[in-house]
């Protein structure tokens, strides 16, 4: 296996998507202003993402073909940005990560610790992962996400022996964001894990995808990608981490906790109230060279890697 | 006005207008296909995109059948009737769309008992069936051979067949949200506006036969 050391990368100084596409930008000044008409505002925001560890036990566990770019760019669930499925690459690009993006760790800690999204890149060389994901709503997409497994920067504190949960709490910005009621959930947007799903190296802390830093709809700056669980788990924008003794509440499983359970393991034999679960849409290829129907699987087909932290659990009433 | 109301022209434009968005989902289809990037098109899932795009035209259609009424009676022109069967037929045309799509297209085994699974578990489904339903008789006898064979107050006790229609086209809509309910709110309310109308129209008429029967004794009294 191949072992690197941590990429020297700052967030901060990663290259800037606009400085190194004009590298590459169009001959003619015509053409030139066309061309960045229509780049996406989101384009703009991303930065290259240099040193990038395609290698690994979990670079590509399915031997999947990522999905296309625009489609996991442009179609996105954050309420935040509203409700819409195209709302939020419409609406997030506006919004300014801001510069100074620090991460707390606290609750059932010996020591509670708030990092820099800085420090926190450097913990660990960032790894390309491509995971499938699989909404709740019946989509899935193939995502080459990167970062590293969750648990390395979760080992950066000793929880205290009460610890049994890790809450994830997202960022809210009430003047660049939609208001609760507008969404109809609760901001800011709350998820939760088992400290033993959180503690799995397939959990990851992502920070870009296809080889850049992550595009503000899908989450950026840094966000947790929880690839056999229902898209609402992997939660985007990350601001805050607590270890706690009871499950934590979760956002939609506030707003109802019989069709959003806390564990949302993607299961084709557990129902939503409202759909089946058995089959899937995926994006990005086939009609209109947008979409195949398939089925979908158990634990979104990691179950040789996450079944046994559910043995002997009754998934139907643990959904 | 009165003769631009009772041209045969105006007829033929509202029936190319109703047409549009049919028009305009098989040009963005058609781009969709032909492009490198059918997201701008059609969304990343065109599946669902087409399933709502249809279904938010229904509505809309049923909605529009139910103006003829009040604005017949507030403009004060009879001729506006002309144009609710028509549109009536398209709200169940494009009601119609809505069911195929789901059907064919909709993530799921395309089996006939997976469907009626659906049908029958999810409620929101169901009421949308029913939405749907309900409209099929309409669309039978809207022809003027109907009238005459239903007789003219049956005919029109049948079309209030109509209402059912609406409030459940709205649950339906109301149902399958996940918590943005904005939009079904607004359809909630047109609908609530519209049929709310009538009412108070068939309230009124109520009190003022009940007058008019009370008030004869005394005429005849005289």
């Amino acid at each position: 296996m191949l072992i690197r050391k941590p990429a020297d990368l700052h967030y901060s100084d990663v290259t800037p998507r606009e400085v190194y596409l004009n590298r590459r930008r169009f001959i003619g000044a015509g053409a030139a202003t066309l061309g960045a008409l229509a780049l996406p505002s989101s384009a703009l925001a991303t930065a290259k993402i240099n040193g990038l560890v395609q290698t690994g036990p979990y670079h590509n566990l399915g031997n999947e073909k990522p999905s296309p770019k625009a489609t996991v760019t442009s179609y996105n669930n954050y309420y935040e940005f509203g409700t819409g499925k195209e709302d939020p690459s419409q609406n997030a690009p506006k919004w300014k990560v801001p510069a100074e993006w620090p991460i707390r760790i606290e609750g059932e800690v010996m020591q509670p610790k708030t990092l820099s999204l800085d420090q926190v890149m450097k913990l660990a060389p960032a790894e390309e992962r491509i995971y499938r994901l699989r909404c709740v709503e019946r989509w899935s997409v193939v995502v080459p996400w990167i970062g590293f497994s969750l648990s390395t920067l979760l080992k950066q504190v000793q929880p205290t022996g009460k610890a049994k949960y890790v809450a994830f709490e997202t960022y809210f910005d009430p003047k660049a964001m939609l208001s609760p009621r507008e969404a109809g959930i609760p901001f800011p947007y709350v998820e939760g894990l088992r400290l033993d799903e959180a503690m799995h190296p397939l959990t990851l802390l992502s920070f870009g995808m296809y080889g850049e830093t992550l595009p503000n709809q899908d989450g950026a700056p840094v966000r947790i990608v929880v690839p056999w669980k229902y898209g609402y788990k992997s939660i985007k924008s990350i601001t805050r981490i607590r270890f706690v003794e009871k499950q934590p509440p979760t956002d939609w499983g506030i707003y109802s906790d019989r069709e959003y359970g806390f564990y949302s393991n993607v299961n084709p034999e557990v129902d939503h109230p409202r759909w089946s679960q058995k089959e899937e849409q995926r994006l990005g290829s086939g009609f209109l060279g947008q979409g195949t129907r398939m089925a979908t699987v158990k634990f979104n087909g990691y179950g040789a890697q996450v079944a046994s932290l559910y043995s002997g659990m009754d998934l139907a009433k643990f959904h | 006005m009165n003769r631009f109301l009772s041209s045969p022209w105006t007829k033929v434009a509202v029936f190319l207008l109703s047409l549009v968005p049919l028009g305009v989902l098989l040009w963005l289809g058609y781009q969709a296909s032909a492009s490198d990037d059918p997201t701008q098109y059609v969304t990343a899932n065109p599946v669902e995109y087409i399933t709502h795009y249809t279904g938010d035209w229904t509505i809309r259609f049923i909605c529009f059948t139910l103006c003829i009424t009040p604005l017949r009676m507030l403009l004060n022109r009879p001729q506006i009737t002309r144009f609710r069967r028509m549109l009536g037929l398209f709200a169940f045309f494009y009601g119609c769309l809505h069911f195929t799509v789901w059907v064919v297209l909709d993530p799921r085994q395309n089996t006939i008992s997976a469907i009626w699974e659906d049908i029958v578990k999810r409620r929101y489904i169901t009421v949308g069936m029913l939405a749907l339903l309900a409209m099929l008789p309409l669309a039978i006898t809207s022809t003027a051979g109907w009238v005459r064979r239903l007789g003219f107050k049956r005919w029109k006790q049948l079309h209030r067949l109509i209402y059912l229609t609406a409030i459940a086209a709205v649950i339906h809509y109301w149902w399958l949200v996940k918590s943005d309910i904005r939009l079904p709110l607004m359809y909630a309310a047109i609908v609530t506006v519209l049929l709310g109308y009538r009412l108070i129209v068939w309230m009124r008429e109520r009190r003022r036969k009940t007058a008019v029967r009370t008030s004869q004794p005394t005429v005849s009294a005289n």
